[in-house]
Parts: structure tokens; sequence; C-alpha cells
């Protein structure tokens, strides 16, 4: 089944409350995927700097002896905080390299996500539970988006847990079940895209992360992916500056849409929104089967 | 009248005290779009819902009168008997879904699959329809002031289809029908009757052109063919 949401801030009225807001969001869609969860949220954006989200689950990672070669073989200053299992690791040098190396030289932990304004949480576990153990209550940001699971799929494991990265301050998460990801698969490891898990939604992300590097727009690609991706799905796709949300054309995966003068929201279902400051004075809809619906920043 | 909170009732407290009534007015409050708020019902109560609704509201209702003030998910009014569900706002996906009887109103936008597998039911929608509604459609009416989604009556059998607005368009074996005077008497008496203000001779009919259920000797060719 599992259940997303996505909240997008237009104004600044409530991006001090951005996590406290997604949190409850994500707490209405425990019923929907009660077996693991996941965060995105876009905050404290920087030109200057990329931060890297690193998972290291059931190993021992001495972060700082990682940083300083990360720091030695970048040139570059790395630093880094730690939340249980996740590291958040910084450096002015570009993230793309940083990631390379980190998956090339220590190859037991995974990164989940890298660029300016990303940071990425996963786990196994009541949805509730993820969110107050990575602290999402307290952050404050432009965007979020997040995902409970049920897993049908693959395993019930972190790696197989959403969000998924597609590249730079680019992530994806899904409700559904693809068809064709096992063949998509080959194809994409044929055009050099690397996978971590056997996961369906992993594909997706894989395939829009390619296409991005092909030169499409985000808008493009996920076009693109109505004729490629075979399957039902509801995607939520985060983005430096903006979100969107595109159903497969048959459409029987559930979305709601919300929009007000400050916020665009969206869920699996509406009481995931009900949580949301002046909801009553919301425009609400479903998204059409086979759109785009996108809002950027910029 | 009887005020149930459901921010401090839960829902199946609520759903326990509206299913055992057998009369009575009930306002319920706090809704939150809570799940299968008011289903089941089958007794001649009157429910006025304030806020919004998750999904399958007022299934399976029977004799009942529901009213939403503002939105519902997915489901509402799911496999209506009688009585009638309004909602005030608009409605998520397969809304009056296996309908038999009774009468659904929404006032906003219906989504994908309005109507699918209706049996009976009358389905008015003051705006537009998705995709995909009134498939396989066995009888009511669904009537939509605004305008309807592809695929509209993809593989229906028999019940009547009535929309103002444009049709993106038609599903297999449902045709444009020629509108009668019995269409528009029979228009007229339920957008009053719903307190919708349209002219029965802006809408069109479209129904089954019963190509499709019935098996035709020519076919056996390609049924055997097929197996």
């Amino acid at each position: 089944m599992c259940g997303i949401v996505g909240l997008f801030l237009k104004t600044e009225r409530h991006q001090h409350e951005l996590g406290r807001l997604t949190a409850l969001m994500l707490e209405q869609m425990r019923d929907r995927g009660p077996d693991s969860a996941g965060f995105a949220i876009y905050g404290d954006d920087r030109d200057d700097r990329t931060r890297l989200t690193v998972l290291a689950e059931d190993v021992d990672v001495d972060w700082g002896k990682v940083c300083g070669r990360l720091s030695e073989n970048l040139e570059s200053e790395v630093s880094h905080r730690t939340i249980l299992d996740h590291a958040v690791i910084e450096t002015q040098a570009a993230g793309s390299d940083a990631r390379r190396w980190i998956i090339d030289h220590v190859p037991e932990v995974t990164v989940l996500g890298f660029g300016h304004a990303i940071e990425l949480y996963k786990a196994v576990g009541d949805p509730k539970l993820v969110a107050e153990r990575y602290g999402l209550a307290s952050r404050s940001g432009t965007h979020a988006i997040a995902h409970t699971r049920m897993a049908t799929e693959s395993a019930v494991t972190t790696g197989g847990s959403h969000p998924f990265s597609t590249g730079e301050d680019t992530c994806l998460v899904h409700n559904g079940s693809l068809s064709n990801h096992n063949l998509l698969r080959e194809v994409l490891e044929s055009k050099g895209v690397s996978f971590q898990t056997d996961n369906d939604t992993e594909v997706a992300a894989g395939y829009v992360a390619w296409r991005l590097t092909e030169g499409d727009s985000l808008e493009e690609a996920l076009g693109r992916g109505i004729d490629d991706l075979d399957g039902f799905y509801t995607f939520c796709v985060g983005t430096r500056d903006g979100f969107a949300v595109v159903r497969d054309p048959i459409a029987c995966k559930p979305a709601v849409m919300a929009e007000t003068d400050d916020w665009v929201a969206m869920a699996s279902e509406y009481r995931a929104i009900a949580q949301l400051p002046d909801v009553h004075h919301a425009a609400v809809w479903e998204p059409d089967p086979a759109r785009i619906f996108a809002w950027s920043r910029a | 009248m009887t005020v149930l909170d459901l921010g401090t009732s839960s829902l199946r407290e609520v759903n326990s005290e509206l299913q055992g009534a057998s009369t009575g007015n009930f306002v319920v409050d706090n809704p939150q779009g809570a799940h299968a708020l008011a289903c089941g019902l089958d007794s001649p109560v009157t429910v006025r819902i304030e806020g919004p609704v998750g999904y399958y509201c007022a299934g399976m209702n029977q004799h009942a009168t529901v009213f939403v003030d503002g939105n519902a998910g997915t489901g509402l009014a799911e496999n209506i008997m009688s009585g009638t569900v309004t909602v005030t706002g608009s409605a998520g996906q397969s809304a009056g879904a296996t309908g038999h009887g009774g009468l659904v109103v929404v006032h906003g936008d219906a989504s994908a699959r309005c109507g699918i597998s209706m049996k009976g039911a009358d389905i008015v929608v003051g705006g537009d329809v998705g995709h995909m509604s009134a498939f396989m459609a066995q009888g009511g009416n669904l009537i939509v002031l605004g305008d309807a989604g592809a695929d509209l009556g993809d593989s229906i059998y028999e019940a009547r289809l009535f929309v103002r607005g444009t049709v993106a368009s038609l599903g297999a074996d449902c045709i444009e029908k020629e509108i009668r005077a019995e269409h528009l008497e029979f228009l007229a008496g339920r957008l009053a009757e719903v307190e919708m203000d349209a002219d029965p001779a802006d809408f069109r009919r479209y129904g089954s052109a019963r190509a499709l259920y019935n098996f035709h000797p020519d076919d056996v060719d390609a049924l055997e063919a097929s197996l």
C-alpha cells in the first residue's frame, strides 16, 4: 500500500515549522505503511557547500577518520554531524566527487543523498518512531517529502525504504509497484546506472536520474517515464527548489493535493493534509492521471 | 438533534451510534478526513457531517440521508442502495461505485471512475467527472453539469449518461444517443430536486451501442483464435 506526503512552502510563513507539519502528515499515513519510513527535508540552502547524508546500518564507522580521508582526497575542508546511524557530511568540494569517493572507499556505508539543500533519513520501524528518532518535528526548511512503506516488491530493509535519491538535491517517493523494473534495471545498468537494492522504486529513481543526466528537465524526465515505466504509481519528487507529483495513466493509486497562498501539499489521503494550517481555505483536488504537477520557487 | 464529535469520540463510537439509530437527526463535528464515516446505515436517519471526510463515506447507504459539508475521499457512497448522499465540495475517485439505487449528489467535481459499475443509482455532479467514469455501468443515471474525462462509459451496459460539457472521449461501445422528451423531463426533475441550475436542453445523452455484451455468431472465429 504505502503512504506518501509532500509539503512545499510557497512563503516563509511556516518554514520554522516545516518539520512539525511534515511529521503530523507522516503520522497520519502510518496505517498505510507500518514497516518503515523515510523523509527528505530541504532547507538551509547554500551554494558554497554540499551536504551528503550517509547511512551506516549495523556497522560502527569512525566518521572523523572517514571525513579526514575524504578531506585529504578532495583537498577541501570536510565536517560532519551524526544522528544515530546517519551522518551528515558537509564539504565545499563537488558533491558528486565526494559521493563517488565514499562509495568507492567506504563500502560499508550507503550514500542516501547529497546536495545543497537536501538531507535524507530512512529506517525500518513505526513511521512515528522513525520521525521522532531523527528529529523531524524540530526541523525548519522550505519543503519536505516523506514516505511510509508497506513492502510488496522487495524485503523490509532500510535500503528498500524511501525516499530514493535521483541525483543532486533530487529524490523520489512512490506508492505503487512497477512491473517492468527488472528489465528496466538491466537496461539502465547497461547505460551505467548503478543500483544498491532489488527494489522497484530504486529503478524509477535511477531512471529519472539517468534522464536528468541526459539533459531532460524534471518534467521531461517524468513525462518520458509515463511511456517507459510500467505499473502502478503515484510519485512525489523533491528537487532543490520545488516538487512534482505524477500518477500513472490508470491512476489507481490514490493522491490528493491541496494549495493555499502559503503552501502546496500532496498526500495519499486527505487526512494527512487535514493537519495543515488554514486547510479549510485550501483548493483541494485529485491529480489527473499522466499529468505532471510541478511547483518551483524559481 | 444529536451532536457527535470525532474530536472526542472514536470513529467506531460515532459509527455505532449512527448505525444503531432507527430514526433521528445527527450532526458529526471534526471529521478531519476520517475513513468509512456513516457507512452501513440502514435506517431513515439524517446525518450532517461538518467538514471533509476520507474514504468510503456513507458506503452501502440504505434509507439514510447523509450530507457532507466539505470534500469526500475515494469511494463516496459506494454500493449505495437507497437514500441520498450529498457532498458540497468535490469527491475522490469511484464516487457512487456499484450503486444499486438512491441518489448521490456532488456539488464540486468527482474524480476518476465516478459511477463505475453503477447498477441503478442516480449520480449528479455539479462539476466535472474524471476518466473512466461509468465504466461497465449497468443501470441508473449519471448527470454531469461540467465535462467528462477520457473513456466515458467504457463497456457500458444500460445506464444513461447525461453530460452538459465536453466529453474528452467515449469508451468502447459507448455512443451518443438522441435526447428525447422523456429524458428532458427526467433531467428537469432531478436538477430541480438537487437545486442545480441548468437547462436540460444543454445536455447530451450517451449510452450503450449494445455491440459488446451480446455474443455475435460472426465473431466465433475471433473467439476461437483468442482461446
